[in-house]
């Protein structure tokens, strides 16, 4: 028997904006418990929200991005359920208006691209978090997060393997950090993501009985838990028993799933529209503003790399598939003549180096300006390529800067011909029998004495000029 | 009454608080600020002001926040909650000048029409010591007509206001939703909900008024529409002004009493020129069960904070969370709060919103539609404002239909979020009773209009129980 497997996402981006979505308290990460609340993030009686039109925006971002509906009137809608760490008893949600509706977005996934539907993207404030682990017998509630944006990615049900999902949610997180509406920090928490998993016989149209796995937040969880998943759904079906409408909780230390709550235990929210708050209305100017300052998006940048600076295919797309890269490129590029050496630089040594520390490019202590200065000195022979890598190391230990490296430990490339002679002519004297099997034929040799010579002067020997005054003196 | 004083505003409020305490078996407050008020009253003696009420004593219901001071919002689940924030409508009237003296008892989260549901105990009407209030707004209603306090705040989600004002016999106003800032207001229906002043006179609302409306960015719902002056108009001729007479309304089952004074009412705006035009308003028997499913509905979610988590009550002695929420939730609220919460839980269920909650949204526009037609031509629309006068504490007992339909004539205009009053019109064995002026979106000024020019000509405002002073 042959399975399809069917999937669809709900991602929770956490929006970026200073301050809440319906309160003043700021949305920092990583504050001392229940310092960013305010009133109305406290659900203190009385309180009212205000909707934080920035928010709005953000979401804006993403529905023009992914060639969505923009709903210019949306609507706020309560879920009604209680939790320790839900102040008010309900959750301020979009329920009947969303925001955005109907986009797509491109993933790829080895060999292959597909679009990915999405059903709706829609604004809801965060919950606090409760802390279990702190105090004994008791749990503790952090208000911090509680009122902070979100924007409820919801794809379709189009989703077919666990390696889609993950392609699917790299490319919303490469999309949300272009677009500057999320830092996409999964470790904080800045992206999570709800999987809806069923399989059904090949073929078949109806869709099979889905298990939502809850709160993931790493590709690699991603791709465990749901193949776990489908294994275990075909295993089921296969013995003849059948998978049930429920809510799965992914245990990331086990490899597996475990049931939270099934359909019948399931809470009735009891959705209904949040008398608080007037639908939400944005302006044909609004949102032309908005159209208009939409920044540059990865395959835009990819394009451009390519056709405008010349950079190969594959420099083009490991540049512009992150907005950390993409920016470095950018302002460096400003900083000297040649983005192609620059882009060489980033792909080769600097990656490398990223690789090795294991951060991003906006974490290690490479600024722009250094960046592009050092291309610069390797593009007008100050210094020389390898002398180059020396001094990125420097850079990449110390971030002190480039020209100073230079300066102070002199390594300002020879360029002087006839210095270089004088030395050249020195190792010629002192290695004669070098010389001989040489002129013997023995061509191998050449690099013997451009390695001496650059060993004399400390590797700033300027490469081009060795070989030219090497090959004249050892006709 | 709120006029220049010759005696100092020091001994303005201490009589007022001798006054409370002399009439406290009317259990009108639930918590006073006595010393805060009078270290206000000497500040104002040192150095005058020439605010607009400034040194008036007002008695604000407890369900405005007030900072600092005890907020129960007549439940035990709040019988501890000291707000860190005032309602706005507290600030504009302190920044008016007005000296808060106290909290004022009510129905629990406002639900009831007799100040009977309050945890703090029975309200007593001034005019029989056996007789309601009214609610919710019973404890403020009972204050201004013991005469303890010139004017009081009240709130009205479905006749909060203008009932207690028509059972205690003074004048009372529910502005147009939107004029006052809900901000700090305890939500009972978030969308009905409106605050507004009672006292003994339309002027005196309209001075009080003044004060409590602003366009407040904290309440989205809050209307950005200019406030006007509303003394302004008080004194326009009513000559060719309409008066809408509902025929819809069936009168048929009050008492004669209660007939006959809003008939002689209407007489005496007719003499003064103005005009009865019968209007049509087919979806008004509706304004009842339309309001039991909306208000109940949003009382349910707004409720829901009540948790026992994070303040308020919570119960001693719990196993785990959910016995957390169930005991405290238990304790915490009475029999009428825990009937709404249920009420609406069961019409927003899954499976019940389209039948209920979404068919009461519509029926609610519908209603709101007779009125914008019915407006088309006339001015104001008169109704009595309650089936009766005072009842007996404890005569409706245990039905909360017949409790409901205290709010008959009162629930539509809350639903059409138009502006209302009650003003008294007449008495019956000894028992204030009112009449309803319902107001065009935004028009206060006209309905305050038709009060005012109505109290120039009868005296039925300044009537008083027996041993209370004018």
């Amino acid at each position: 028997m042959s399975w399809e497997t069917v999937i669809g996402l709900e991602i929770h981006v956490q929006l970026s904006t200073k301050s809440k979505l319906f309160s003043g308290g700021s949305t920092k990460f990583g504050a001392e418990s229940n310092t960013h609340v305010d009133l109305i993030d406290m659900g203190l009686p009385g309180v009212l929200p205000v909707a934080n039109r920035e928010a709005f925006y953000k979401a804006i971002r993403f529905g023009l991005a992914t060639g969505a509906n923009i709903n210019q009137t949306s609507s706020f809608d309560r879920k009604n359920y209680f939790y320790p760490d839900l102040p008010k008893g309900y959750q301020i949600t979009q329920m009947t208006q969303p925001i955005v509706e109907k986009g797509s977005i491109k993933i790829t996934v080895d060999d292959y691209d597909k679009e990915i539907n999405i059903t709706r993207a829609h604004l809801e404030e965060d919950a606090g978090k409760s802390i279990h682990d702190m105090f004994e017998g008791e749990t503790g509630v952090d208000l911090n997060r509680a009122g902070t944006p979100l924007l409820e990615i919801v794809s379709e049900p189009e989703i077919s393997s666990a390696k889609e999902a993950v392609a699917y949610f790299k490319a919303i997180r490469q999309l949300v950090t272009f677009l500057d509406i999320c830092d996409g920090n999964m470790a904080q928490g800045s992206m999570r993501c709800d999987v809806n998993v069923s399989i059904k016989k090949s073929g078949d149209k109806e869709l099979g009985t889905r298990a939502e796995l809850k709160n993931i937040n790493s590709f690699k969880f991603i791709e465990k838990a749901i193949n776990f998943e489908i294994d275990r759904q075909i295993r089921l079906i296969e013995n003849g028993e059948s998978v049930v409408q429920e809510t799965r909780l992914y245990d990331s230390e086990k490899n597996e799933t475990r049931s939270m709550r099934s359909k019948e235990e399931a809470n009735d929210y009891r959705y209904f529209p949040c008398p608080d708050l007037l639908p939400v209305i944005i302006s044909d100017k609004e949102l032309k503003e908005i159209k208009e300052n939409l920044p540059e998006l990865p395959e835009e940048k990819e394009i451009r790399y390519i056709n405008e600076i010349g950079l190969d295919e594959s420099e083009a797309k490991i540049i512009s598939s992150s907005k950390t890269m993409a920016n470095m490129f950018e302002a460096a590029s400003s900083k000297t003549d040649d983005a192609k050496l620059v882009a060489k630089w980033l792909v080769g040594d600097i990656s490398a180096l990223l690789n090795k520390d294991n951060i991003d490019i906006d974490e290690s202590n490479l600024s722009a300006e250094n960046f592009g200065i050092l291309i610069e000195r390797i593009s007008d022979g100050t210094i020389s390529g390898k002398i180059a890598k020396s001094v990125l190391e420097e850079v990449w230990e110390t971030a002190s800067d480039v020209d100073e490296i230079i300066q102070s430990k002199g390594l300002v490339q020879i360029q002087d011909e006839s210095i270089l002679e004088d030395i050249a002519k020195k190792v010629i004297e002192s290695n004669p029998n070098q010389v001989s099997a040489y002129k013997a034929g023995k061509d191998k040799l050449f690099g013997f004495f451009v390695g001496q010579i650059m060993k004399e002067t400390q590797g700033k020997a300027n490469p081009k000029a060795v070989n030219e005054i090497l090959k004249d003196l050892l006709k | 009454m709120i006029s220049h004083k010759e005696i100092s505003n020091k001994e303005v409020i201490q009589e007022v608080f001798s006054l409370i305490n002399q009439f406290q078996d009317l259990n009108t407050f639930i918590t006073l600020n006595e010393e805060n008020s009078i270290k206000k009253a000497e500040e104002l003696d040192n150095s005058p002001s020439n605010l607009p009420l400034a040194g008036i004593p007002i008695a604000q219901k407890d369900l405005f926040c007030t900072e600092g001071l005890r907020t129960t919002c007549g439940s035990n689940i709040l019988n501890n909650f000291i707000p860190p924030y005032s309602a706005t409508v507290i600030e504009n009237l302190e920044n008016a000048g007005c000296i808060s003296v106290g909290k004022t008892n009510m129905d629990e989260f406002a639900m009831g029409s007799s100040n009977e549901t309050s945890f703090f105990g029975n309200v007593i009407n001034p005019w029989g010591k056996d007789l309601v209030p009214g609610g919710s707004s019973g404890g403020a209603a009972s204050a201004v007509a013991a005469g303890l306090v010139p004017a009081a705040t009240g709130t009205d989600t479905g006749g909060s206001i203008r009932q207690p004002a028509s059972l205690c016999g003074i004048t009372g106003i529910k502005p147009t939703y939107g004029r006052v800032s809900r901000w700090g207001m305890i939500a009972f229906a978030s969308s009905l909900d409106q605050a507004g002043p009672m006292a003994r006179t339309a002027e005196d609302c309209a001075l009080m008024l003044n004060e409590m409306c602003s366009h407040d960015e904290k309440d989205t719902t809050s209307l950005d529409n200019a406030i006007p002056d509303f003394e302004e108009n008080l004194n326009s001729s009513l000559k060719g002004k309409k008066i809408g007479i509902v025929k819809d309304l069936d009168l048929s089952n009050l008492d004669n009493d209660v007939v006959e004074i809003y008939q002689n009412s209407l007489k005496e705006f007719e003499s003064m020129g103005a005009e009865l035009v019968d209007i049509s308003l087919p979806h008004l028997s509706l304004s009842v069960p339309t309001y039991y499913v909306v208000a109940p509905a949003e009382c349910s979610s707004n409720l829901s904070r009540f948790d026992g988590v994070k303040f308020g009550m919570r119960s001693e002695d719990v196993k785990d969370l959910e016995e957390l929420y169930v005991k405290t939730r238990s304790e915490g609220f009475g029999n009428e709060v825990k009937r709404r919460i249920l009420i609406g839980s069961y019409v927003l269920s899954a499976g019940y919103y389209d039948a209920y909650y979404k068919k009461a949204q519509q029926v609610r526009r519908l209603i709101k539609n007779d009125f914008d037609n019915a407006f088309k031509k006339i001015d104001v629309i008169m109704t009595p404002t309650t089936r009766g006068p005072a009842f007996k504490i404890g005569s409706k007992g245990d039905d909360p239909i017949q409790m409901y339909l205290e709010d008959l004539f009162t629930i539509s205009a809350n639903l059409a979020g138009l502006p209302a009053m009650s003003i008294p019109n007449g008495n019956i064995e000894n028992k204030p009773i009112g009449l309803q002026i319902i107001g065009n979106f935004l028009d206060e000024s006209t309905i305050l209009n038709f009060a005012h020019m109505f109290q120039n000509e009868t005296n039925w405002h300044m009537h008083t129980p027996e041993g209370i002073k004018q």
